[in-house]
């Protein structure tokens, strides 16, 4: 035993009597794993949760790109101004892409489920190009500024427009690596469970840069245009 | 090739840092050499390295704090002894290099000391309070420990490759800028926090997700210890306010790499901004660090108070009241700075109300003691020094904010005394108050309590010399981040407070013979039944240090206070719980995962501070290659036998049943 620490040596006190903040017995919560009192929850819930609260950081970080967009947008200097730079009919495409690609990505989603091997592959492969697509028309227009002299050095609004525009290009990018991943891993494994959970948090990463866009498009391109 | 590297990148011609740095090397060297030759590497590899066992990864993430903590109090000690030698002289650190070691003591204590440290015991003791078999991703909690590790290397390196940041541990532009910092050093600072913030984000994923999603059966949210209540709060905190630091270091990076503008001044730039958005992270910062250390002073003074927590209920909601207004209060670090009286005026008192749930927390903690049988553990000696010592941080905290008397005190070391008082009183005492409490846990032995106490003793009064004359410095007019002065009335108080800079260090040496003595006199401080101090929640229901399972049987919980009622029933009824059915039980594979990717972060970041792209493209790839084969493992688990657990269990039950029995004797006779 060991020393005066011991149990042994303490009387058992009745604790606080006036058991203030404590209540005597259960709380009616639900008997539900996870957020009752039913213990772990499983381990599909676990993962997609984590991966949802880690999206959600992704939001505080693009929450501070766009912040900083806000405060910057008039600081461009001697540089061009937003109208002047942004061409909508482009947006406009690379907006149909986005979304056409979530609702392909949708369709993967659900032959996962059924457990369909050619129509998973081929909606990824869908997604994979539309998403492709989107990249290449927004590296084309950064390339564009570039080009007139409009790159992220010119102006603050331009390095603030750059960044922002630029990190969910970024995401989208390597959102484009993780597909071609899963699709293989997928061939190579099929549908094991493991692999189920991490395309499902794919589809989620997938949908949530869906939703930053609509972020985009509204904050830097409509609103942009109308000043 | 190498980009901007030569070998001018070493500092040749100065002798402090060199010096500093081959001791350091000798002695990693000397480590290393011990630990090939002894032939433990395979052992460290297969059992500390690739663990994914939450409790080895918290304790390693508590030896890396306590090896970051002596390296950044050797940066205080060089400061004090320079501010004593250099009235009316320019001391024994030119400017450049001073001006690195107070950058470097700041980074170090908060991004390497004391995040670790509170992580470390999160890590270590949440899942096991919660009553569960590890966190939610446990290679993820691997690959957050490596990485953090990664980014404390880039600033060691600093010492000798290069240079650090100038411009102390907030790179504030636009003397961050290129134009100012045209070195390294800031870019040191840059990656070193990108990669651990990396590190420290995921740590917080995983955290939450493991306690609102991963309790023992009954472990609804309100009986849940304190200390995981806290946890919760900071990791929310962590997912909260991470991303922002993330962003805003690397509109920094940006700027400096590509000639944005984001905080240039120029151009549009703005450098207030940059203000802002560091300040948005960095109050909630200072509460990630704290909160985790309310949670362990709850703890300790629950259980050596022999009382359950007084106003269960109102500390949960003084928890996660500070955990909402932390995020209101950012704009009083620079009320000077022109934001406007009514500005200045709504976080003024938004700043005095979070003054209102931490006095909530301290009036809870005294009515724990009240009527309860304290004992004067060294745990409890911490958090007894805690609440005196923080109470007058807090008050002088109130004082600062206020924006009249912030104009008078800002950037005074008034100022420098205030957040040390509320840091280390609050963070360091917590951390050593924790190790204290949780290292038996940890490691199935005590630790010695005589130098143990020794080590408050000296530490705290070492303290209370150097920021007590700091407070009446600043009061002086002493500035803060001084390389020499030639104000003859600072002088005796500089001399105080470096002589209890010497009383701290007898403290620091006191606690490293804790260590050193607990170590060698294991036997008899040995913990054999796995409940060394007569505690309450559940990670002592299991042996010391417990089985990488946890628990054999997932613990019904059925109130409040879960080993306690489990307890005083085996000490009503003078017999343990029944036996569980023992079942086998799938824990994770260990995997080499975290450390290969922060071998390759660490490249990553070297590359990119020193120019090298081609080296930087190949890190990105190793550590996409590093994920995909991870992702391409066929196995994942691996079980262990109904029989072993049982084996485990009951070995662990017998000593139980005979302190039962011992006990029972000794309250007879």
């Amino acid at each position: 035993m060991s020393g005066a620490a011991s149990p042994a040596s303490v009387t058992v006190l009745r604790g606080d009597p006036y058991h203030l903040g404590h209540s005597r017995d259960g709380h009616g919560e639900s008997r539900a794993t996870g957020r009752g009192t039913g213990g772990p929850s499983p381990k599909r819930i676990i993962v997609a949760y984590g991966f949802w609260i880690f999206i959600l950081s992704d939001i505080v970080m693009f929450a501070s790109f766009f912040a900083s967009y806000a405060v910057l947008q008039g600081g461009v200097s001697d540089g061009p101004t937003g109208p002047e730079i942004f061409d909508l009919s482009r947006i406009a495409i690379e907006t149909a892409l986005l979304l056409l690609s979530s609702f392909t990505c949708g369709m993967a989603s659900l032959a996962l489920s059924a457990r369909r091997m050619l129509l998973f592959q081929t909606a990824m492969a869908v997604t994979f190009c539309l998403g492709a697509g989107f990249v290449a028309l927004e590296a084309m227009e950064f390339y564009d500024l570039i080009q007139r002299n409009a790159g992220p050095s010119r102006s603050a609004f331009l390095s603030s427009f750059f960044t922002l525009v630029g990190c969910h290009g970024l995401h989208v990018s390597i959102g484009l690596l993780w597909l071609l991943t899963m699709m293989a891993q997928v061939l190579a494994k099929g549908f094991r469970s493991d692999i189920v959970r991490r395309t499902l948090c794919f589809a989620l990463f997938w949908h949530a840069l869906d939703i930053v866009w609509v972020g985009v498009f509204s904050v830097v391109y409509l609103m942009g245009s109308i000043t | 090739m190498l980009g901007k590297l030569t070998l001018s990148a070493i500092p040749l011609d100065q002798p402090v840092p060199l010096v500093a740095g081959a001791v350091v090397a000798l002695i990693v060297l000397g480590v290393i050499a011990w630990v090939v030759i002894a032939g433990h590497l395979p052992y460290l590899w297969r059992e500390w390295i690739t663990s994914v066992d939450h409790k080895r990864i918290g304790a390693m993430y508590c030896i890396l704090a306590l090896v970051m903590l002596i390296r950044g109090f050797s940066d205080a000690i060089l400061m004090r002894s320079q501010h004593a030698v250099a009235y009316k002289a320019g001391g024994y650190l030119p400017p450049e290099h001073y001006d690195q070691i107070f950058s470097a003591h700041g980074v170090i204590m908060i991004f390497f000391g004391a995040m670790p440290f509170m992580i470390g015991l999160m890590n270590f003791a949440v899942p096991l309070q919660l009553g569960v078999r590890d966190v939610a991703f446990p290679t993820l909690n691997s690959v957050s420990f490596w990485l953090t590790a990664s980014g404390a290397l880039l600033v060691n390196v600093s010492l000798v490759v290069g240079e650090f940041a100038r411009t102390g541990w907030w790179p504030a532009p636009p003397l961050s800028e290129v134009t100012y910092s045209p070195g390294v050093g800031v870019d040191y600072y840059l990656w070193a926090i990108q990669i651990s913030g990396v590190g420290t984000l995921l740590s917080g994923v995983n955290l939450v997700t493991t306690i609102l999603k991963m309790r023992a059966p009954g472990m609804s949210y309100l009986r849940m210890p304190m200390f995981c209540w806290t946890a919760l709060a900071s990791n929310l905190l962590i997912i909260a306010a991470f991303p922002i630091l993330t962003a805003t270091l690397a509109m920094l990076i940006l700027d400096r790499y590509l000639g944005f503008h984001f905080f240039t001044d120029s151009h549009g730039g703005n450098s207030m901004m940059f203000m802002n958005l560091f300040w948005a992270w960095g109050h909630p910062e200072v509460y990630i660090l704290a909160l985790p250390a309310y949670g362990v002073f709850s703890e300790v003074i629950s259980t050596f108070s022999g009382k359950p927590l007084f106003a269960y209920r109102s500390m949960v909601m003084a928890t996660m009241a500070i955990f909402i207004l932390s995020f209101m209060v950012w704009l009083h670090h620079f009320f000077t700075m022109g934001p406007g009286g009514d500005v200045n005026g709504v976080f003024a008192i938004t700043s005095m109300i979070i003054a209102v749930p931490t006095g909530v927390k301290i009036f809870d903690w005294l009515f724990t003691m009240y009527g309860g049988r304290v004992r004067l553990t060294t745990a409890m000696l911490w958090s007894l020094g805690f609440m005196v010592t923080f109470v007058v941080g807090g008050a002088t905290g109130v004082l600062l904010a206020i924006p009249p008397a912030d104009f008078v005190l800002h950037n005074s070391m008034f100022l420098v005394a205030h957040f040390h008082n509320v840091m280390v009183s609050a963070v360091l005492f917590g951390a050593f108050a924790g190790y204290t409490y949780w290292f038996p846990k940890a490691f199935g032995f005590r630790l010695d309590e005589w130098w143990g106490k020794a080590a408050f003793w000296f530490g705290i009064t070492g303290f209370v010399i150097v920021f007590g004359c700091f407070y009446w410095l600043g009061l002086l007019g002493m500035t803060r981040r001084m390389q020499h002065y030639d104000v003859a009335d600072w002088r005796p108080w500089i001399l105080i407070s470096a002589f209890g800079v010497v009383v701290m260090f007898v403290g620091l040496v006191c606690q490293v013979v804790q260590l050193v003595v607990s170590i060698r006199r294991r036997d008899s401080l040995r913990d054999v039944t796995g409940d060394p101090w007569d505690g309450r929640s559940l990670e002592w229901a299991t042996a010391s240090p417990p089985p990488v399972f946890n628990f054999a049987a997932l613990p019904e919980v059925h109130g409040e206070e879960a080993y306690w009622a489990i307890k005083s029933r085996a000490r009503e009824q003078m017999r343990l719980r029944e036996e569980p059915a023992y079942e086998p039980i799938e824990m994770p594979l260990n995997s080499p995962t975290g450390f290969i990717c922060a071998f390759f972060s660490t490249l990553i970041g070297f590359a990119m501070i020193w120019y090298i792209w081609w080296l930087a493209a190949a890190g990105f790839l190793g550590a996409f290659v590093t994920f995909v084969v991870f992702a391409w493992r066929d196995t994942v688990e691996y079980e262990i036998p109904a029989s072993e657990v049982a084996k485990v269990n009951r070995a662990n039950r017998s000593t139980r049943l005979e302190a039962l029995h011992g006990a029972g004797q000794r309250r007879a006779a």
